[in-house]
């Protein structure tokens, strides 16, 4: 048996949960870790009084893909500032689709600095609502600024054989820059 | 998630100010009590429970939040085929990750599933494994990505599907 798992990641209300929905063979389940008082001997929290405990909820979703391989999807959690939750996330990870909302952008800068930052190989998915795209690609490359080299692809979250297709974009991309490394 | 709404109130943003806010000039207002006298006013109670609830999913850990060796988010689970043993010893959270168990399970499904926390079921799986009861399935090269071939047979999975 072996297991992969796939990150999905962008801003509040982007869609992260409906993308893992569309795909997976379950219901999107929802994992909680929680930092209680009891790690606060472990991790020094005396700088932040008052504030000992803090709850995360992960969505994640599951496709078995052959007998004897399973792929998980994760959602992030929404508030970027829970970011020992994000390292445990990408960890041994295929990559990550950052799903953007075009009218709040901004919203999906701190997942693309992040995976960029951890060299993740990640693919942007432009979460059409109600199937409109008013931006470009191109403008939407340009105003996050990341290389030609990140695809960027049209997509929505509701719908089964685009969110495959964002995927399979996914892992071609992870393979590429496997190759391109070894060279 | 409640829990943080609660302690974003006790760091001083607005707090419920009681019947007794009212000032002088107010008429005393006894009809407006929600409650009637001698019950209690839910709010204190959830706070309560909520404070409990954060600390106690990790007594049945002994206090422990590190588990014996790192799990995976995707580390998949399986109760281990076993010779007739008493598991009315275990903890019941031990047996609940048993009897869900019986197929392949991510770390994730059970904390999902059996509503512990994330770091409650690491810790009780990564025993769990060190005393027989179940296996664990996570790739050795964890810590890096997944190699080409797995990634071909991710992606010719995923074009299946």
């Amino acid at each position: 048996m072996t297991s992969v798992k796939i990150v999905v990641a962008g801003g509040f209300g982007v869609g992260k949960t409906t993308f893992v929905g569309s795909v997976s063979e379950i219901t999107p389940l929802t994992t909680e870790a929680v930092m209680t008082v009891a790690s606060t001997d472990v991790d020094d929290l005396s700088h932040v009084p008052d504030k000992n405990t803090t709850t995360v909820a992960m969505d994640f979703g599951r496709i078995t893909l052959e007998k004897d391989l399973v792929l998980y999807m994760f959602g992030t959690p929404g508030q970027h500032r829970f970011w020992f939750m994000w390292d445990d996330l990408i960890q041994g990870a295929i990559g990550a689709v950052v799903l953007v909302d075009t009218r709040r952008l901004a919203d999906s800068f701190p997942a693309v600095d992040y995976f960029e930052a951890s060299g993740l190989p990640f693919v942007i998915g432009i979460n059409g609502f109600h199937g409109q795209f008013p931006h470009r690609s191109n403008d939407v490359r340009e105003a996050l600024a990341i290389p030609s080299t990140v695809p960027i692809i049209p997509c929505d979250a509701r719908n089964r054989e685009s969110t495959k297709a964002t995927l399979v974009t996914l892992v071609e991309h992870a393979m590429s820059m496997q190759t391109a490394g070894r060279y | 998630m409640a829990g943080l709404g609660r302690g974003g109130d006790e760091r001083g943003a607005p707090t419920w100010q009681g019947p007794n806010r009212a000032g002088p000039w107010d008429e005393p207002q006894p009809q407006r009590q929600p409650f009637p006298p001698g019950q209690q006013p839910p709010l204190p109670a959830e706070e309560e429970s909520g404070s409990t609830r954060l600390v106690r999913p990790y007594t049945v850990t002994g206090g422990r939040t590190q588990p014996r060796y790192k799990l995976a988010l995707e580390a998949l689970v399986s109760a281990t085929v076993y010779e007739p043993r008493d598991l009315s010893v275990l903890a019941p959270e031990c047996q609940a990750i048993l009897q869900f168990c019986l197929d392949w399970r991510s770390v994730a499904e059970i904390s999902a599933v059996l509503r512990m926390p994330l770091g409650v079921a690491r810790i009780l799986v990564a025993d769990m494994s060190a005393d027989g009861l179940v296996r664990i399935h996570q790739r050795d090269d964890s810590e890096g990505r997944p190699d080409l071939n797995l990634l071909e047979r991710v992606l010719s999975g995923l074009r299946k599907i």
